[in-house]
Order: C-alpha cells, then sequence, then structure tokens
C-alpha cells in the first residue's frame, strides 16, 4: 500500500470556508421569502450543493486528491443529479 | 499441502487475542469471526421469517379464515418482507461472504477499518432486534407490508414507527459495510493486483458498495420523513398536510430498486468464482462480467419508477423506466451468457456447490424473464400487485440471491470451517430444495396471471388449486432447508478435515490453510497472474 501524503490546511483558508458556508446559510433562509414557485426546490439544491462542494473540497481535502479521485467523487453528484432531475420531471410532465 | 493437516498451522478460531470466550467473538475486530457473526445471526432471522412463511402458505391452503384473522395476516407478510429484506437479503452477501472472503481474495489481512466492521455488526443486529420486536409490542404487528406505502404509513395504528427505525438502523449496518469494502478494495490490495488482476467477487462487492453507499441514505432520509409526518405531521406525502404520495414511492424506490442489485450482484460474483473452480478452466469474458456488474449497478439506478408504472406517473417516465428496465437485462444476460460458456468444454465436476450455481442461473433467468413482463408497460397494467409478482421476485431474490448463497456456504464451508460436509446429504438436500421452491413459487404465476391479488388472505374458490399446490411446496422447500442446515451443523465438529483446496481452485484463498490463520497471509502475497489460471502455471504457482 502506498504511503500517504498528509496536507495540513491553514487556519486562514478554514476561516474563509467557514464564512463562506455561514454566507450560503444566510443566503438559502433569504431565499424561502422569495417564491421561485416549481423552482423554489432546485435553488435551494443548488446553494446546498455549492456548500458541499466547499465542504468537500477544503475540509475533507479534496483538492489534494488524484484526478481519478475527483472524477469519481464528481460522478457519486452527477449520478445523485440525475435521480433528483428525472423525479422532477415526472411532477413537470403529470 | 495445508498446514491443517500437518497440524502445525493455529487458524483464527484458535487464535488467542486479547479476548477469552464469549469475549474473543463478541469484541473481535478479525473480518472472519465478524463474518461467522452475521452468518449465525442471519440463519437465525431466517428460520423466524422463514416459518411466517409458512404460516401464511398454511393460511392461504383453503378461502376463508384458517389458522389467522387478516390483521394477523397482514403483520405476518409485512415483518415476513421486513426480516427477508432488510435483514437478511441486503446484507447477507456481502455481510458474511464479503466479510470473510475480500479481504482474503484480494491478499490483505483485514478490512481497511475493522473496528467500523464490529461497530456495522451491532447496528445490524440492534436494527435487526428492532424489527421483530416490532410484532410483539405496543400497538401490534405493522401491518403496511414492507414497502411502508404512504398514506397508510402515516397513518396506521400498528408498531410502524418501530419498523422504520429498524430499516433506518440497518441501512447505516449497510452503508458503513460499503464505505469498509470501497476503502479495502481500493487502498489494500496486494502487490501486482491490478484492477484486472483482481477476481470477480471482489468486483461485485465493489459494484454492490457504491450502491450501499449512494442509495441507502435516500431511504433513511425517507423513512424518517415518514416518521415526521406520524408524529409532527409536516406535510411531505400526505395531501391534507400539502404532500404527495408519489414522492414517497418515487424516493423509496429510488432505492429500493438498486437495494435489488446490492441482493443479487455479490450473488452473480459468487457464482463466476463457482463455474470456473468446478469446470476447471478460466472464466469466459472476465472483462466482459466485471463491467457488466458496473452496468447493471449504474443503469439500476434508473429504472426505479417500474414500480409505479399504475401509481399515477407521467406516460413520459412510464416509457422512459420501461425502456430503461429492459436495457438492463443486457448487462444480466451478458454474465449468463458468460457462465455458460465458462462451462461450456470445461472439466465439469458437478459437487453441491455447481448444483446450486446452475439452480441459480435457471431460476434467475426465470424471474428475470417475468421481470420483462412486468417492465412492459401493457403486461404491468394486467399483473401489477398480483400473485405473478410475488413470484417474479422470489424467483430473482430467492432463486437468486438465495440459492446463490447456498452455493457460497457449499462453496466456502471447508474454508471457513476446516471441515468437509457430506456430498451425499448436499445432493439430497438440493434436489429437495429445487423441488421445493419450484412447486411452491411456479404456481403464483399462473394464478397471478388470472388473477389472484397479493397480500389476500382471503380469496376465490377458482385460486384454490394453486394455493394448495404452492402451499404443498413450502413444506417441501422447508424440508430441504432444514436437512441443508442439518449437514452443515452436524459436519462442523465431526466433518473429515478440509484439505486447503478441496475444489482445486485457483483464487487466493485457495492457497492458504482451511481454515485460515488470524491474518490470512504470513507474508502478503504478490500476484504476478491473471486470477483464473488453471493447469501448469496454477499447480507451479501453487508449489
Amino acid at each position: 500500500m502506498k504511503k500517504e501524503e498528509t496536507h495540513i490546511s491553514s487556519y486562514t483558508s478554514h476561516a474563509i470556508v467557514l464564512i463562506v458556508l455561514l454566507f450560503l446559510t444566510a443566503i438559502s433562509v433569504l431565499v424561502t421569502g422569495w417564491h421561485f414557485g416549481p423552482f423554489s426546490v432546485a435553488v435551494a439544491l443548488i446553494i446546498a450543493s455549492i456548500k458541499v462542494r466547499t465542504v468537500i473540497t477544503h475540509f475533507m481535502h479534496m483538492k489534494f486528491e488524484s484526478l481519478f479521485m475527483k472524477l469519481m467523487v464528481t460522478g457519486v453528484f452527477v449520478l445523485f443529479a440525475l435521480v433528483i432531475i428525472i423525479t422532477f420531471i415526472d411532477y413537470y410532465l403529470r | 499441502m495445508s498446514n491443517t493437516e500437518t497440524g502445525t498451522h493455529v487458524s483464527y478460531l484458535q487464535h488467542k487475542g486479547k479476548y477469552k470466550g464469549i469475549l474473543s467473538w463478541l469484541l473481535t475486530t478479525d473480518h472472519k469471526k465478524i463474518g461467522l457473526l452475521y452468518l449465525y445471526c442471519i440463519i437465525v432471522f431466517f428460520f423466524v421469517a422463514a416459518i411466517l412463511g409458512v404460516l401464511m402458505r398454511i393460511e392461504l391452503i383453503a378461502p376463508g379464515e384458517t389458522i389467522m384473522g387478516p390483521q394477523t395476516y397482514n403483520g405476518m407478510f409485512t415483518i415476513h418482507g421486513i426480516i427477508m429484506i432488510f435483514i437478511i437479503v441486503i446484507p447477507a452477501l456481502p455481510a458474511v461472504f464479503g466479510n470473510f472472503f475480500l479481504p482474503i481474495l484480494i491478499g490483505a489481512k483485514d478490512v481497511a477499518f475493522p473496528k467500523l466492521n464490529l461497530f456495522s455488526f451491532y447496528l445490524f443486529l440492534i436494527g435487526a432486534i428492532f424489527g421483530v420486536l416490532s410484532q410483539f409490542i405496543g400497538g401490534g404487528a405493522p401491518d403496511t407490508g414492507w414497502t411502508f406505502y404512504v398514506p397508510y404509513s402515516a397513518e396506521s395504528s400498528t408498531n410502524v414507527i418501530y419498523a422504520l427505525i429498524a430499516a433506518f438502523i440497518l441501512g447505516f449496518s449497510s452503508i458503513l459495510t460499503g464505505l469498509n469494502f470501497i476503502v479495502t478494495i481500493h487502498r489494500m490490495r496486494a502487490p501486482g493486483m491490478g484492477w484486472f488482476r483482481m477476481p470477480l467477487f471482489p468486483w461485485s462487492l465493489y459494484a454492490t458498495a457504491w450502491i450501499q453507499v449512494l442509495a441507502t441514505p435516500i431511504i433513511g432520509i425517507t423513512l424518517l420523513m415518514v416518521i415526521a409526518e406520524r408524529v409532527l405531521k409536516i406535510g411531505f406525502f400526505d395531501p391534507a398536510l400539502g404532500g404527495d404520495p408519489v414522492l414517497f414511492q418515487h424516493l423509496f424506490w429510488i432505492y429500493s430498486h438498486p437495494a435489488v442489485y446490492i441482493m443479487i450482484l455479490p450473488g452473480m460474483g459468487i457464482v463466476t468464482e463457482i463455474f470456473p473452480t468446478f469446470s476447471q478452466k478460466p472464466v469466459f469474458g472476465y472483462t466482459a462480467i466485471l463491467l457488466s456488474s458496473l452496468a447493471i449497478a449504474f443503469v439500476g439506478y434508473f429504472v426505479w419508477g417500474h414500480h409505479m408504472f399504475t401509481a399515477g406517473i407521467s406516460y413520459g417516465s412510464r416509457w422512459f423506466f420501461s425502456f430503461l428496465t429492459f436495457i438492463v437485462a443486457v448487462p444480466s444476460a451478458i454474465k449468463v451468457f458468460n457462465w455458460v460458456s465458462t462451462m461450456y468444454g470445461g472439466s465439469i465436476d458437478l459437487k453441491p456447490p455447481l448444483l446450486y450455481a446452475i439452480s441459480f442461473i435457471f431460476l434467475f433467468m426465470i424471474g428475470g424473464f417475468t421481470g420483462l413482463t412486468l417492465g412492459a408497460l401493457a403486461a404491468n397494467v394486467q399483473v401489477h400487485d398480483t400473485a405473478f409478482v410475488v413470484a417474479h421476485f422470489h424467483y430473482i431474490i430467492f432463486g437468486g440471491m438465495g440459492f446463490a448463497f447456498f452455493a457460497g456456504m457449499h462453496y466456502w464451508y471447508p474454508k471457513m470451517f476446516g471441515r468437509m460436509y457430506s456430498n451425499k446429504l448436499a445432493n439430497i438436500a438440493w434436489g429437495i430444495l429445487f423441488t421445493g421452491f419450484n412447486v411452491l413459487y411456479f404456481p403464483l404465476f399462473i394464478i397471478g396471471l388470472q388473477g389472484m391479488p397479493r397480500r389476500y388472505f382471503d380469496y376465490l374458490p377458482q385460486f384454490q388449486t394453486g394455493h394448495v399446490i404452492s402451499t404443498v411446496g413450502a413444506f417441501i422447500l422447508f424440508t430441504g432447508l432444514i436437512l441443508m442446515v442439518y449437514n452443515f451443523v452436524y459436519h462442523i465438529k465431526r466433518g473429515a478435515i478440509a484439505p486447503a483446496n478441496p475444489w482445486k481452485g485457483v483464487t487466493l484463498e485457495w492457497q492458504i490453510p482451511s481454515p485460515p490463520s488470524h491474518e490470512n497471509f504470513d507474508e502478503i502475497p504478490v500476484i504476478t497472474t491473471d486470477p483464473y489460471i488453471f493447469g501448469t502455471s496454477t499447480e507451479n504457482k501453487q508449489k
């Protein structure tokens, strides 16, 4: 088994990520007051996805991983997005 | 020659670790012992659920009430389904054979996270106990069926919440096992074992593990949403509260259809190990088989809507899901052709594991073809929610996963316990099981086509002949099960000592003593050849 490289992120980058997450949380609370009609769930999911990407990239050190690993994780999100999109298409077509 | 035969080998069963006695089992982090803990629990729960199944068949032997009332019958089929699906069929193959053989097959000493592995087992046990308790306490056995469809599951006064919590906890166990296997396969393969030198059972576990990790959280959240609707009156699914019951079906089947592949993919992996060994021939189409596993796992994500053709989904969705259902049959068929081609021209040794593996193909094909009937939009309207569906999924789940489990037990029993079972008894048990299985389930196809609804405790007299034959089959099947388990239990202490390689297999588990040592390998093996090379080169490799 190959020896793993270690990475130590700076406190500054952690602080920036924290601020971004708090900001996005505030946005997601704020947009609940606006009426996007059938797209309200989509807007909430897009904001949540950005938060998830931020956490995985920085806190979970995905940015230090190989391209293969990045593609696999991206594939997971594409898969999940497809499942959600197909479900909502059914609602749209009914 | 095995060290077992020379008496110098200390097996994992004799290994003296940190703890002694029962604690050496309850606190073990050895993947093999954890696999056996799962095995023993699953056997116990299997017989509980099987007895419930036999009781249901006795009730159905004649129209009207025979041994139980309708509410008891509803509870019986619900808890039979919950135990069979969530406690046995979904976890059994990865948890028992995956735990025991995955590290050995990839040349590792354990899984990546041994403590997490033990934690998964305890989550499984807690979930299983919750599931069984829901039958006996409080408001009575849940009566929703294992599918928990709303709005009824949000309204029923029975123990639905206990059953939902049980399924939720069992789901967590499944996720952690899947995660453990993915990391183990990525990080712990022996030197020289590239992805395309990995045996096909680990490949099937890899495909399964991704489904476990990605799909199971969806059912977990969905079941919590039902609990929230029941307890807090939050309107997710109840139209009166602003919800939508079809959304539940979408979310439920987004998990539960891929779950069918969690059940069947490892079974396919097991028989893929058995065919080359008992044909003494390399597996035909190694790459095709592994790619078809991944294709089944991937396409299997997008066919959930075929459970909902009559639920009021849009016309566009119906043809989309119907089309993909037919597509997913292609990689399944690829596997079947490859298994048959593996046996073609081989030196066939018709031992019990091969008998079960061949039965797997036969029964799985019947289940698969009738699945295409259900996947066709027009036919589905006729047979939806009839006994035809019951027969179809029992052919897939019991005939497929169940027979693959039995095949795996007969194949790896000598390695797991270091003893041989009686081939004669195993052959007789197989004959009884195979006959009983078909007598039990095939009549359900016929009465289903004639219009017999599923989940009804009463029926019109015209369906009685089919039900009587089916009930007779249940007793034959149960006899076969008892005989098979007796054969295993009796020979666990009294059977002949198993050699290291009783079947002349070539994968790594057959290169180590029976039973394996605590750490599997004295030295991590270096892999220099493909996994299924028989003949001279293999004999050299073993020397």
